[in-house]
């Protein structure tokens, strides 16, 4: 019998980027830097004319991302990924426009070296990452990820960065250490939205969110440094961010600054702004519908224009209720969505 | 001041009023089907027909009062094309939801449409436009009469809910639901006298 291994760092046909999708990437930024906000349609003026609140922009520089070395997704993952392109183009990043193409239009200039990722409060480990220390740390690998954005429509992403746990373990949380409170940079200079509260959606800066530090050990959350071999852009969550896949999209904060291990349940952004539509927990779950939309079902964004039908059926915990489910098995989670 | 528009022009005009307003949609439906419409073409063919038939609603509202205030009678040969255009926008609204957002789940459809306050306000919008579409008909129009511009004046109604609908359909950012809130009390404030008017009649009982 012929057992085959291969090695973790040998690529997989499904993760190579389509050249195609690869140059029209380039393309569709390049348009949007032109066209803001009614982007992407030939003819920006007469877009003018139905939607008189587009953010033109003059076109800038791309962000400049670096290759990245690490361990390849081991499992065959069997869901089409979805392309790059769209993986930047199509963000929910308020701090850079509300509007799903304004990230990747506003962002291109944004500095992330030096940075700096603050682990603090119940540790007996207390420590400060830079720039180069998010990527050289911990080993890094690849992970292909279903999100699920709260707003019915989700993508495959392949994620690259470490296991959260191995921070927490490197940071030694105290007996008093309950929750991870984590927080997004508050850079009004850099980031648009947090300047204009038009542009930034009305909501309270900075952007705050948390785990109870179960669910942050539990090897599936990651602490995401690239994408698709590179490092990550700054409408993706540059230079680092969460992702948690059985949660929401917005759990997975981006461009963390700080990590806060708390006694106390932290306040989380979207659940601020209206604690009846989103929870702190958020797991994806199709039985309980937000208020104003079915969870049941989402679309499926990957290849495919108008026409794609890519509705599919929603999974509770976004198919990941094996590793994740017993988290929640004495929990209520019409009560705690 | 009096602008006048000659006759002749007037077949002119309204073939560049087509164009602006079919221009845009062909735009649109093209780059989505040929997946140039950013990383998700439904979420925008949704928001553009749904915004743009906000705006041209409100544009059919700000027409009379412009012809009154600037005595620009020519522009009210032009009310009846920008509402019907409302209304094209409107029915791609709604039909990109079924056809692109639920993908034909006539089941989902339904559900959404009665289970989702800003959907119902939207819909009923909508079908209250229907009527109105209908009735532009010039040969009903003869026949209604006087009940035509009664009928008519529930634009003012269909206006108020689709900028509800709108208010309703966000998550947080809620300043540009706001300012058309402001437009649509503006151009309400034009007709004050009218509204005014019907206020009394209806306290007066």
């Amino acid at each position: 019998m012929i057992i085959k291994t291969t090695s973790v760092s040998e690529c997989k046909e499904h993760t190579v980027t389509d050249e195609n999708v690869y140059h029209q990437r380039r393309e569709l930024i390049k348009k949007m830097g032109f066209l803001g906000a009614a982007s992407l349609l030939s003819s920006p003026a007469s877009a003018g004319i139905l939607d008189i609140f587009g953010e033109e922009k003059t076109p800038e520089a791309l962000f400049a991302q670096n290759n990245l070395s690490y361990a390849a997704e081991k499992g065959g993952f069997a869901e089409e990924l979805t392309p790059e392109a769209k993986i930047t183009s199509h963000n929910n990043f308020y701090e850079f426009g509300v509007e799903k193409q304004q990230p990747a239009a506003l962002s291109q200039s944004f500095k992330v070296d030096p940075w700096q990722l603050k682990i603090s409060g119940e540790v007996e480990n207390p420590l400060t990452l830079g720039y180069d220390d998010l990527y050289s740390s911990f080993d890094l690998e690849e992970r292909i990820y279903r999100l699920r954005c709260v707003e019915a429509w989700s993508m495959v992403v392949p994620w690259i960065g470490f296991s959260l746990a191995e921070l927490v373990k490197k940071a030694k949380p105290t007996s008093r250490a309950k929750y991870l409170a984590f927080e997004t940079l508050y850079d009004p200079v850099q980031m648009p939205g947090q300047r204009s509260r038009r542009l930034g959606g009305g909501i309270d800066y900075p952007y705050v969110e948390g785990l109870r530090i179960d669910e942050a050990m539990n090897p599936l959350a990651l602490m995401s440094v690239g994408l698709y071999g590179k490092t990550l852009p700054p409408q993706n969550g540059a230079p680092i961010r969460l992702v948690v896949p059985w949660k929401y999209g917005f759990k997975s904060i981006k461009s963390v600054v700080g990590i806060k291990f708390v006694e106390k349940k932290p306040p989380t952004t979207w659940n601020l702004l209206a604690a009846n539509e989103y929870g702190f927990y958020a797991n994806v779950n199709p039985a309980v519908d937000h208020p104003r939309w079915s969870q049941a079902s989402e679309r499926r964004i990957t290849t495919g224009g108008l026409f794609a039908q890519n509705r599919i059926d929603t999974l509770p915990f976004n198919g990941y209720g094996e590793e994740v489910a017993g988290l929640y098995s004495d929990m209520n989670l019409r009560k705690y969505y | 001041m009096v602008i006048t528009v000659s006759q002749q022009r007037i077949p002119y005009l309204k073939a560049l009023v087509h164009l602006a307003a079919l221009y845009p949609l062909i735009n649109l439906y093209y780059a989505a089907i040929n997946d140039r419409l950013g990383g998700d073409p439904v979420e925008a063919v949704i928001h553009f027909t749904g915004i743009g038939a906000l705006n041209l609603l409100l544009i059919s509202l700000l027409i009379s009062p412009l012809a009154k205030r600037f005595k620009l009678s020519f522009l009210m040969r032009f009310r009846r094309m920008i509402g019907l255009y409302a209304f094209t926008y409107g029915l791609c609204h709604m039909l990109n939801f079924l056809f692109f957002e639920v993908q034909f789940d006539v089941k989902l459809f339904i559900k959404e449409v009665f289970e989702r306050p800003y959907i119902t306000v939207g819909m009923s919008a909508f079908v209250l436009l229907i009527a109105l579409a209908v009735t532009s008909i010039t040969k009903l129009r003869r026949k209604m009469k006087g009940k035509w511009q009664t009928l008519h004046n529930i634009t003012y109604l269909i206006a108020l809910l689709v900028v509800i609908h709108f208010y309703w359909s966000v998550k947080s950012e809620i300043i540009e639901p706001l300012i058309y809130f402001a437009m649509y009390a503006a151009l309400m404030g034009f007709r004050y006298k009218k509204l005014r008017g019907w206020q009394d009649k209806l306290f007066s009982r």
